[in-house]
Order: C-alpha cells, then structure tokens, then sequence
C-alpha cells in the first residue's frame, strides 16, 4: 500500500517531461477549450494527429496512456450507446429499426463524435500526469496564480496545502489500512453486502483517521514552525521555473492549432472548399 | 553566557477537569555551543515539553528560555532563535512537505529566502552529510523510517542550526534505524561542531553522550558525564534502564568480577579481553 502516490508519473526524458508545467497547463487549458470548438470529423481528425504527436513525444509507452483511460471508456461507451439509441431525426429515415428504437446515420455521427471528443477531452490531463511531477504541477500553478496576489488571494499557501495534500495521500491510505485491521482484529464487520452496513462499518475507522489526521496536523506545523516558516513573506524557491524557446514554440504551436480549428467551424474568410471537405 | 540557557522554567498544561500537569518545575539547565547532551526520562518526566520550551513552540509558565541571548519569550526573536536551532521531531512521517526528498530538504533554506543557488549547495550538502544523496529524488513515502528520520534530520541541518534536538527521534525506528540515526548525529556533532540535545529514553544512545542529564517528574534530577553510571541508582530511580552492558557488569562485580562500567559493547569487549590478558581493566 506504501506505494500508492496520486499521479501516475512516468519517469522518462522526453521534451513533453521538460516542458515548463506553466506552459503545459496553458497548453492544456486551451486545447480543452479547442476540443469543444471541433464540430466536423475533419476537425477531430486534425486535432488527433496532433494528440497523437503530442504522445509520441512524450516517450510514455501507448499502453500507459491508455491505461489511464480505462475508467473513461465504460461511460464513453455508456453515453455513446444511449446517443445512438435515443437519436431522433423526423425528417430521415431509419437506417435500422427495433421495437421502439430507431437507429439514425446522423445517430451513429453525433454519437462518434461525442466519444471523440470525451476521449479527447481525458487523454491529454491523463498526458500531463504522466509527464509532470505533483510538485512541478504545485509549482506551475503557483507562479501562474501568482498575478492574484494583487487582490491578497493567498496563492504560495494554496499550492503548499496541494503540496502537503499530495504528500500525505499514501500516509493517509496506509494509516486507513492499519486502523481497519486493528478495527478487524477485533471483529469489525467490513465485508458486509449491504451497503448501508458496508458505511457504517467504516465509521469507526473514518473517526479514528479524522483524530490523528488533526494530531498529524498539529506536530507538521510544528516541524514547519521549527523550521523557520512564515508564510510566502521573505520566502525564495530553490528550483526557479524557467521558460525556454522551446515551451514558447510549443505555445504557439498549439495557439496556430487552435486558430485551425477555429477557422474549420466559423469558415472564416469564405473558405468554403473546407465545409465541402468535411462531413 | 551559555548558548541554551533555562532558567527556572515551570511549564504545565491542562489535563482536563480543570487540572494541571506540571511537566516541568524550576527546571535549570545551561547548554554550550558543540557539546553532545542526552535527556533522558520516562514517560511524561518533560522531556518533549522540554524540546518545545527550547524552539519557542510553547513558552514557559515561570522563569526563562533563552537562546544565545535572545528569550523565547520576545515574539520578534523567534525566528532568530528558530534559525540557530533545530528539532527533529518523533514521528519521520510528520515532519516533511512535499513528495520528493530534495525539495523537502529545501524547504527550511527556502523559508530563509536564501538564493537559488546556496540553496541548491545546503541542499546537497545536508542530504550527503545524512548518506541519503542517492535518495534525492525519490518520495519519501516510500522510504525506511530510518531514512525518512534521516531527511528530516537533513531538512534540518540544511538551516545550518548551531543547536540540533532530537525529540525521540529514534522512538518510532527499529534497531537499524536507531543506529543509523545515531550515527549520523555523532558524526556531525564532532565534524561540525553542532550541538546536540538527544532526547530519548534509550540508554545505548544516552551512553554515546558527553553528557547526560536525568529528567524525573519534571525537575532534573542528575547532570553529568558518563560517571554517572557508576551510581546506577540515579538511573533506576527515574524509572530508566541501564545499558545491558552496564547491567551484565554489575551482575559479574556481585559474583566477585570487576570490569568496569563499560558503556558499548566495544567496551565491554575490551574490558573482558583485557581481563582474560590478566591485566587489570
């Protein structure tokens, strides 16, 4: 259990794991954003080839990426399912028909798209978490939040309470292990197959965590305290985040993407030869 | 003007319905720069509170902490004070921030708003003066408890302390752990001159001490070198064990064999070698 840690870092060299994390999370911002601009297959083809670029890059092995979503793909299939089934469109005809469902051609479209596009929309976070570190993540945010403490928004003790957060994780999970064995060696009843029980059940191991979570709280602030914290005032950082060309081409690779995208929805500029290509 | 300095110090907290614990009572203690101290006590003699008297986490009831000076008492010095010294506290999995080892580290030089670069060079230092530099990046998490007692230490010592106290830092370890822990802690003191407080209630690691001083029912009872165990009273009356070589030296003189008070079992090795030589110890 000692080995759980949020995040699925994988520890490779690659440009995508050097990448400044502010630029990666911009990057991902935005590319979020652009997905939901993708209406025509064309569009969702295009912004693919360079998902699919993006992970060759990054040296994480396929299957990683795919592993990360495994969770994803039963509510893919779920919601791409109940598209299908429950797609009217009165003025076509049925390409298939049983009992009260009717499948439609424009049925089949919008439901690939949607898939496509959930898909799209998990795998490129599930990219950043193999090619980042919690810390370099803590640390991207921070400085990109930073322009907020004009308004006292308190970002250095946000992203430290994400940092002490991510870090206490498995601390946390391998305290729940201990207390539900001491809990069962004196004969708590976990496996029950009601669920109201199963919740119950876990009452006397959720209290107890609760508890040394708040003692834990209380000697990590001392450690803190001894160790000279006060707070962001007069504070430096050891490792400086620093843009190189490199993350800037990347931005404005991505931002030309994005413009792309935007030009194949909207048609700008009477471009109508691309409508004609798409679906 | 010695650099820890308690001067008739009372503390005690409530221990509900009103009460008062008074974990410690007119406590009188001076600590110089370098020197190797041992606290030891049982139980609930005010040890730890002694610990938090000295970084100013709790301030006292009566009397006064000063620290090169400066009292714990003054609100604006604290930081001063908590820069000279250290403290590693009991549990290694609450004492540090972040899940990668160099970071946790710099932590303490961070909130010194050193530069980048003095940080990078406290931060190596510190992590090869505790023998975990292969460990830099790693998360702690997954670490021994000797090893995470030892990034604590480091994460300490990165502050370049004048003064490091060990709370029952080895408690929670095993006997690995402990002699790791206490290795590292030896060395420093003699390589860099820090001094050390070692809170414990292990005798082995009070024995590596240049000094120890008993703690009963919050008052100091004794305070002195290793002589201090030709009188094994002082120690059983604080309800300590004495070291098992100590103990086996004591049983011998009562079957009428004489090898000394050796405190390790290099010692005591030696004592009986030196014995069997026929020589006197």
């Amino acid at each position: 259990m000692r080995d759980v840690t949020i995040g699925q870092y994988y520890p490779v060299s690659s440009p995508v794991h050097r990448a400044d994390p502010r630029i990666k999370l911009v990057i991902l911002l935005l590319y979020m954003v652009t997905v939901f601009f993708c209406e025509s297959f064309l569009s969702f083809g295009f912004l693919t080839l360079f998902v699919i670029v993006t992970v060759i890059m990054s040296r994480v092995p396929i299957l990683k990426v795919l592993k990360g979503l495994k969770f994803v793909i039963i509510i893919v299939l779920i919601t791409t399912i109940l598209m299908m089934i429950f797609y009217t469109d009165s003025d076509a005809t049925p390409i298939a028909e049983w009992w009260i469902f009717k499948i439609y051609l424009g049925g089949i479209y919008s439901a690939v798209k949607l898939a496509w596009r959930l898909l799209l929309l998990v795998v490129m976070p599930t990219v950043l978490t193999l090619t980042s570190t919690p810390t370099e993540l803590c640390d991207g945010l921070e400085s990109l939040l930073s322009p907020l403490k004009v308004i006292k928004f308190p970002v250095h003790e946000l992203a430290l309470i994400m940092s002490i957060a991510l870090r206490l994780i498995p601390t946390l999970i391998e305290e729940t292990d201990k207390i539900s064995n001491a809990q069962k060696a004196r004969g708590a009843e976990f496996e029950s197959k009601n669920p109201f029980k199963k919740i119950k059940a876990m009452l006397p191991v959720l209290i107890p965590l609760f508890v040394s979570s708040f003692r834990r709280a209380d000697e990590l602030a001392d450690a803190m305290d001894s160790r000279c914290y006060r707070g962001a005032k007069g504070r430096t950082r050891m490792k400086k985040l620093r843009l190189r060309a490199w993350d800037i081409i990347a931005l404005i690779g991505w931002c030309a993407i994005t413009v792309c995208i935007l030009f194949l929805k909207y048609n700008w500029l009477g471009w109508n030869f691309i409508t004609m290509l798409s679906l | 003007m010695p650099f820890l300095h308690f001067e008739n110090v009372d503390y005690s907290y409530p221990s509900g319905e009103g009460d008062y614990i008074r974990a410690l009572i007119g406590v009188d203690l001076e600590v110089e720069r370098g020197e190797f101290v041992a606290l030891v006590g049982c139980n609930g003699s005010g040890k730890s509170t002694f610990a938090r008297l000295s970084d100013g986490l709790l301030l006292p009831d009566g009397g006064k902490v000063t620290v090169d000076g400066m009292s714990t008492a003054d609100k604006g010095s604290l930081y001063d004070i908590r820069r000279k010294i250290g403290v590693v506290f009991q549990n290694p999995d609450n004492q540090n921030v972040t899940t990668i080892v160099e970071d946790d580290v710099a932590f303490g030089p961070e909130n010194l708003g050193l530069p980048p670069a003095e940080i990078r060079e406290r931060v190596d230092w510190a992590l090869n003066a505790v023998g975990m530099s292969e460990y830099a990046g790693s998360n702690p998490a997954r670490l021994s408890g000797g090893q995470k007692q030892r990034v604590a230490i480091a994460g300490v010592l990165a502050l370049k302390p004048e003064l490091m106290i060990l709370d029952e830092a080895t408690g929670m370890l095993d006997p690995e752990g402990r002699r790791e822990v206490l290795d590292v802690v030896t060395r420093l003191n003699r390589e860099t001159g820090m001094a050390v407080i070692m809170i414990t209630h292990f005798m082995e690691e009070a024995a590596a001490a240049d000094r120890i001083v008993i703690l009963r029912h919050g008052k100091t009872v004794a305070d002195g070198g290793r002589e201090l165990f030709m009188t094994p009273e002082v120690f059983t009356d604080a309800g300590l064990d004495l070291p098992v070589t100590v103990r086996i030296a004591g049983k011998l003189a009562a079957a009428g064999v004489d090898i000394g008070t050796p405190l390790s079992a290099d010692e005591f090795a030696a004592a009986v070698a030196a014995l069997k030589r026929g020589g006197k110890p």
